[in-house]
């Protein structure tokens, strides 16, 4: 894998640390990327004027032009289609997805092309693109608006799927993805858009496509990504008050997945349970399952356990704090898997 | 064809038509109008091989040049008889012809520069032909040992695409590129053509395809073949309106042209990557064709095609009617069409042969170049279904 080059730093950033949110170190994220090659280009609806529904891209169309930065019609195959046509002429678009149940009318480009391209030709096109996606729930919104279609583009080769969790990886990790030559889905938890954290803007970052032990523990290991990763987090902390020592594991990278980090530490902690705020059915979740019983089967004192939202669709917002894994839930599936 | 004004027609379940206004059957007979392709179609060859003007579209063709066209059509239609007879030999999985569309090919095709960019669908052989590749690299696709083998950066022409009306909107996006580097302006300007059919215009992404390229002025021309079916619906299946008059919705121009008359389609053509060179946005053009065979190799069109369809559009063959016209202008003698042939026949058997000696792809194939900078998880994968296949004797299964 090409090491990608790091050598930027948020423009007018100076301080090494800062406090952001995951949503402005998105956005510097994206104006260090934008400022570094001159062909990356940011596109979508409402994305300039307005910064975009959760003003991730704001002050960009202002600073880069309209060129740079596309407001577009209202079409997602639209965005994502020229997109393509657009990489092939040797830009790095940055597709913008406004909310994660609108990418399915962008669903026939990403599959039928986006993914596709590279293998067809034998690696003549290379399509350098990323489609953002805020995904998840826990805003309270209406339908449609809170999904976590990323199993979808997992289970499609040619697309590399990658969710960010905290607002240091959000800066470093959009710039990795658009330095990376290969497609891109680039999943961000929008309930955790708000959240604060330290961004170091001179240590580079691990690779893009690996995952990260954020907590070590030895009783049980808890394997999640994106919102869950604060959820899991959160537990872990709980946990800790009752004398368990969980270690937390955040994937970042879903496709390709790095489990070699999951297997070591279940073939310590001789548990797994995973914490994702999707449906479990036929889903990275089932994956993740599935790889650690191959490999790990004789490290392991009890079955892989699952915290997962349930396989109905997202429900009525006044419902989702039943739906989405909380930390009760994921407790009680540490309990579980202690109490086999 | 009336003008588009004339065209307001009620809505479903609206009151019989009165006075002025068409009945749907009228509509649809308008549009289907395969006698003329209607008064606006642009002409400048004859079925009979009469050479007509044009007052906006009129251009000085060489005999030498003439000669050169009708050698592309005679090459591509052997090309494609030849890939025909191969399928039903089994020497390919299928094929997908363009008998009858010859003309609306290599018109268009030959309008191009070689800075110019073309996304096909899947049955523009003749215009891949303009675009300098090897009919035998054509072969892989229907054969089923590549998903296609030029190099569509080096002839600037994109792979086949086969779901309807993706390649629209890359094209629409690539076009935009152009408009971005400032490759558009001026006489040298650059312009993209994206091929489709008839059905396609009834997918999204066509739709999608003239928003972006009208409100990006992208320096696109969208080019229509309407060989009259999509598989077995026809055009009124697809739309209410002549495909041409769809551009004006979108605010572009948009011309219906004989797509059997290679000159009229090359003037038009010319016409309209000027526009874009120029920065004047796109256009639509509708070719006014016929695929005088089967959708592909799997169709049967005797289940919804009449044969009289058929015999009517034998008389407009878009070859004939050049040789006529060449004939009459005494710009070739039998001496050049018996080389034509000589020439055609060489090229078959190259295809024939080629097909037949190409080797299978190494099974490792599968797994190369998915992704441009690796995946762990996959090459892990192919390493072990590379251990396992070596495991056979021979090693080679
Ligand atoms: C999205 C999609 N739906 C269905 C098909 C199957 N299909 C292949 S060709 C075709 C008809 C296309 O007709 P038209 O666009 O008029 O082009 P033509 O083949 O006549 O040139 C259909 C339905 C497809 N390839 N893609």
């Amino acid at each position: 894998m090409a090491a990608p080059t790091m050598d930027r730093t948020a423009a007018g950033a100076p301080a090494a640390v800062q406090t952001l949110t995951i949503a402005k170190a998105l956005n510097n994220g994206l104006r260090a990327a934008m400022e570094a090659d001159p062909k990356v280009v940011v596109m979508g609806e409402d994305v300039g004027k307005l910064g975009g529904v959760f003003r991730i891209t704001d002050g960009l169309q202002k600073d880069f032009g309209e060129q740079r930065v596309l407001d577009t019609p209202l079409a997602e195959s639209g965005i994502i289609g020229t997109a393509v046509g657009l990489a092939i002429r040797g830009y790095r678009p940055v597709c913008e997805i406004q909310f994660d149940g609108f990418v399915f009318p962008g669903f026939d480009q990403i599959v039928s092309q986006v993914a596709k391209l590279h293998y067809r030709t034998q690696g003549r096109i290379k399509l350098p693109m990323v489609i953002r996606i805020p995904f998840g729930g826990g805003i309270g919104a209406v339908e449609h608006h809170s999904e976590s279609p990323e199993s979808y583009f997992a289970h499609t080769a040619g697309l590399k799927v990658v969710a960010c969790s905290n607002p240091a990886d959000a800066y470093w990790m959009i710039q990795q993805a658009i330095d990376c030559d290969d497609p891109v889905l680039f999943f961000e938890p929008k309930r955790r858009y708000y959240e604060k954290g330290q961004v170091d803007t001179t240590a580079a970052p691990g690779p893009l496509f690996g995952s990260r032990v954020l907590r070590t523990g030895t009783d049980v290991t808890l394997v999640t990504y994106g919102p869950m990763v604060r959820t899991s987090l959160d537990a872990a902390a709980a946990a800790e008050e009752e004398g368990r020592s969980l270690e937390v594991v955040d994937l970042r990278s879903l496709s390709p997945l790095d489990l070699a980090p999951v297997y070591e530490s279940v073939r310590r902690t001789g548990r797994l349970v995973v914490v994702t705020e999707a449906p479990g059915e036929s889903s990275i979740s089932s994956e993740i399952a599935a790889k650690v019983q191959q490999e790990c089967f004789y490290s392991l004192q009890a079955p892989v356990l699952r915290v997962t939202g349930f396989d109905t669709p997202y429900p009525p917002s006044k419902l989702e704090e039943e739906f989405l894994p909380d930390l009760d839930r994921v407790l009680h599936a540490v309990d579980r898997s202690l109490a086999w | 064809m009336s003008s588009p004004e004339e065209w307001t027609h009620p809505g479903p379940g609206a009151p019989p038509a009165t006075g002025a206004a068409p009945t749907a059957e009228q509509v649809i007979a308008g549009l289907r109008a395969t006698d003329e392709g209607g008064a606006d179609l642009v002409q400048l060859l004859t079925p009979e091989g009469e050479r007509v003007q044009h007052p906006d579209f009129d251009i000085d063709v060489t005999a030498e040049e003439l000669r050169g066209l009708y050698r592309d059509m005679v090459l591509v239609r052997r090309v494609d008889r030849e890939a025909n007879a191969l399928q039903r030999k089994g020497q390919l999985g299928i094929w997908v012809p363009l008998l009858g569309q010859e003309a609306a090919q290599i018109g268009s095709g030959r309008a191009l520069r070689p800075t110019d960019m073309a996304f096909p669908s899947y049955r523009e052989h003749g215009v891949a032909w303009c675009r300098g590749i090897k009919p035998t690299d054509l072969l892989g696709i229907f054969r089923g040992t590549d998903h296609g083998t030029w190099d569509p950066v080096e002839h600037r022409f994109h792979p086949y695409t086969i779901v309807i009306g993706n390649q629209v909107l890359n094209a629409a996006g690539y076009a935009m590129g152009q408009k971005f580097d400032g490759a558009v302006g001026d006489a040298d300007g650059e312009a993209t053509i994206c091929y489709f059919g008839d059905g396609a215009t009834s997918q999204g992404d066509v739709h999608e395809g003239f928003v972006w390229a009208a409100v990006y002025d992208a320096p696109l021309v969208f080019f229509c073949q309407n060989n009259q079916w999509a598989i077995s619906e026809p055009t009124e299946r697809q739309s209410r309106l002549p495909l041409y008059q769809r551009a004006r919705g979108y605010g572009f121009p948009g011309i219906r042209v004989d797509g059997n008359d290679v000159l009229a389609t090359l003037a038009v053509t010319r016409w309209a990557l000027e526009e874009c060179r120029q920065g004047n946005g796109p256009v639509l053009i509708e070719a006014f064709t016929y695929r005088m065979d089967a959708h592909t190799t799997s169709d049967d069109p005797s289940r919804y095609r009449l044969s009289d369809e058929l015999e009517l559009w034998k008389l407009k063959d878009p070859i004939e009617r050049v040789k006529v016209h060449l004939v009459k202008q005494q710009w070739a003698d039998q001496g050049f069409f018996d080389s034509i042939e000589e020439e055609a026949e060489r090229v078959a058997v190259e295809l024939r042969d080629y097909c037949v000696n190409l080797p299978d792809p190494p099974a490792g194939r599968i797994f190369s170049e998915v992704y441009a900078e690796g995946n762990p998880v996959l090459e892990a994968q192919r390493d072990e279904f590379l251990a396992y296949h070596a495991g056979f004797a021979g090693g080679d299964h």
